[in-house]
């Protein structure tokens, strides 16, 4: 998975609030057993006028050929709710979104999408509503993200935003999670036999 | 210092400091077919194996046939899918409950129907309604693929935790009003984003006067109002249900568990980072109108009006919702016709939902504009409500009795909407496509989900005529 640290891309306006897991992936596609192969079908019921996917429908932002290339999703609230389901991050990693850019997120969302090396940007409606609005009138904007410098360039304005350092850092660094736990084993062990008599 | 009974889970299995997350201990992992393969195959593709897999439980629910007991009935993908399940189980030593046996289930039915769960415990899932076995006073969520792997492979979490939330049910419930109806007018008055970033714990009378199954009925939709957690202070209904079932504790070791889990209540003093107080003694039967579960109405009230002093975003997001649910504003509640009822789901599909359903349903016929189906959260579930004849009473009716499973919820078998069909539903999501591509839910109780199979619209189940009524 690609570090981010500095991403200049261009940014894909869908801002509706609410746009839930069965939007991103539909249940059709949660079949697969790999992680690969999903991005085609990312909002498969707004991006498709079939369910075979041989009619693109013009209408929607993700199949306009002026976003094509774009690495950057701008979004409402509330994005990512619903299910658990891991599938959605990894479509729209395998659609080529590195950054998503939201007035906020559902947890469990976040979450995946930070353990998936994509990293979701909140900022304040009233920014969004800027960024979303130069975006949709002039798609070819590039944006700047400089994850060490936690900032979004976006013509002349810039806009600073919070991230967790730990998550800054294995987005930037690519770190293996599951091995840094198990460096704690003697602790995780010691744990189960302190308590192993409690529950 | 005085704590949330939140606080005493999260203290009671934390076990280190990494990063400026905690690392949580995990007592029980419930897996499934749809969300571990990716997990397996991380952990062969790094040659990890499952640190502790006498504490994972797997059963298969969600991409299964609910007409048969083949694993091949819904096509090749869905049987790769289960057999995936079979292989990562019998290679790791994890229990399988598969297909046909006795212990099958939705995964959030049938582990706490098997005493798996206990007050005090961690539970996670790679499944967003874990939340609902918080009704054992247990710290469950959700969490994704990637974390599923984590925990096959450390059992233990990494977490930041979450702010607290109390949500307090003040008065006593009328006739014909559920659990159900409590969790939707929670996230009716907070919104589907009102609670991200909190662990909820639900008091009041009206939370320590449900059943087991009510209390898993509104933790189960803790998600649904973006909560990370939802749960309920362990007393003497949680005692009573675990007394005797599998794989709770015995004899001594029984009272020695009691004594502990007594101890699991938010202390007097201790404080919340948000309270919120619902009066539920008015409440009447809810249904969602919209295409998110904070779209919510009383079965008295109407669809509402868009036009009116609403702010712009909540208006073109009410339009659209409208828009796909093919209503107009000012609707009444009752004025709604469905086309299709689903009585299932990991929200309402345990014996007590089916029992009121069926009260509702007995000596009636299913309105003929209407496809009714009734798919038990588990086997047990099955097996008990045909000891009781409750099956005999749908079937009659002309519902379709069906085999333990996801089914309709998500549709990722064959029980699928059609566009523009319409369908009240005791599940737990109202999303656009959720039930089938252009397909409408309304999401209600199982009484209500009953009583519009009947009457071929929404009814007000508190207006039944005697001997209908739950
Ligand atoms: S019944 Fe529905 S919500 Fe519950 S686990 Fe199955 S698919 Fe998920």
């Amino acid at each position: 998975m690609k570090a981010i640290t500095v991403v200049s891309a261009k940014a894909i306006p869908l801002l509706e609030d609410n746009i839930d897991t069965d939007q991103l992936l539909p249940k059709q596609f949660l079949t697969e057993i790999s992680r690969q192969g999903f991005g085609k079908h990312l909002l498969h019921d707004w991006r498709y006028l079939d369910s075979e996917e041989s009619v693109p429908n013009p209408d929607c932002v993700l199949n306009q050929a002026q976003y094509r290339g774009a690495e950057i999703l701008v979004t409402g609230d509330n994005f990512g709710c619903g299910s658990s389901r891991e599938h959605a991050p990894w479509a729209i990693a395998d659609f080529g979104i590195r950054i998503i850019v939201a007035k906020s997120f559902a947890d469990i969302f976040r979450a995946n999408c930070l353990n998936n090396q994509i990293l979701p940007v909140t900022l304040p409606a009233a920014a969004i509503d800027e960024i979303g609005d130069l975006v949709s009138r002039m798609p070819d904007t590039l944006l700047k993200l400089d994850l060490p410098e936690q900032v979004l360039h976006v013509g002349s304005k810039s806009y600073t935003f919070d991230i967790e350092s730990h998550h800054k850092n294995n987005l930037i660094g690519g770190v293996d999670k599951i091995g840094r736990t198990l460096l704690e084993i003697n602790l995780i062990q010691e744990f189960e036999s302190r308590s192993q008599n409690i529950f | 210092m005085s704590k949330t009974l939140y606080d005493k889970l999260w203290d009671a299995h934390f076990i280190t400091d990494i990063d400026g997350d905690g690392l949580l201990y995990i007592d029980r992992h419930l897996i499934h077919e749809v969300t571990s393969p990716q997990a397996f195959d991380g952990l062969a593709q790094k040659g990890r194996k499952v640190a502790r897999p006498e504490k994972t439980i797997a059963t298969m629910d969600h991409s299964i046939s609910t007409r048969s007991l083949s694993l091949d009935a819904c096509g090749p993908k869905n049987a790769q899918q289960l057999r995936t399940l079979a292989k990562n189980c019998n290679e790791h030593g994890i229990v399988l409950y598969p297909v046909g046996h006795e212990s099958q289930g939705i995964v959030h039915v049938m582990a706490p129907e098997m005493g798996l769960i206990h007050p005090g415990m961690t539970v996670v899932c790679g499944d967003s309604h874990t939340a609902t076995h918080g009704a054992f006073g247990a710290l469950a969520f959700g969490i994704g693929t990637s974390d599923v792997e984590h925990v096959l492979a450390t059992q233990t979490i990494r977490q930041s935790k979450a702010k607290s939330m109390k949500v307090v049910f003040n008065g006593q419930l009328s006739k014909g009003v559920t659990a159900k109806d409590l969790i939707l007018a929670l996230i009716g008055a907070i919104g589907s984003a009102g609670a991200t970033g909190y662990v909820i714990e639900y008091t009041g009378d009206a939370v320590q006067s449900l059943s087991m199954e009510g209390r898993m009925t509104m933790c189960n939709m803790s998600i649904e109002a973006g909560a990370k957690a939802g749960m309920i202070a362990p007393d003497e209904t949680t005692f009573e249900y675990l007394a005797g079932k599998a794989n709770a504790p015995t004899g001594a070791d029984f009272e020695r568990a009691k004594a502990y889990w007594r101890s699991l209540q938010s202390d007097a003093d201790a404080s919340f980072d948000k309270v919120v107080t619902i009066e539920v003694s008015d409440l009447a039967p809810q249904l969602t109108w919209g295409t998110n579960p904070g779209q919510v109405i009383g079965v008295d009230g109407a669809v509402p009006n868009p036009s009116s002093a609403m702010d712009d975003t909540l208006r073109i997001s009410n339009d659209k919702a409208l828009q796909y649910m093919g209503l107009t504003p000012d609707t009444l509640a009752t004025d709604i016709s469905v086309s299709h009822v689903f009585i299932g789901s990991c929200t309402n599909s345990r014996i007590e939902d089916l029992r009121e359903a069926a009260l509702v349903v007995k000596g009636k016929v299913v309105s003929s504009a209407v496809t009714a189906i009734v798919v038990p959260g588990s086997n047990r579930v099955k097996v008990q409500a045909e000891q009781e004849g409750l099956d005999q009473i749908f079937i009659n009716a002309g519902f379709e009795w069906r085999l333990p499973g996801c089914s309709m919820c998500l549709g990722m078998n064959d029980d699928l909407l059609q566009d523009g069909d319409r369908c009240a539903s005791t599940s737990n999501r109202n999303f656009e496509g959720r039930q089938g591509r252009g397909a409408r839910t309304h999401l209600v109780s199982p009484a209500m989900a009953a009583a519009a199979a009947v009457y071929g619209k929404f009814v007000d189940v508190r207006q039944l005529p005697v001997g209908e009524s739950i």
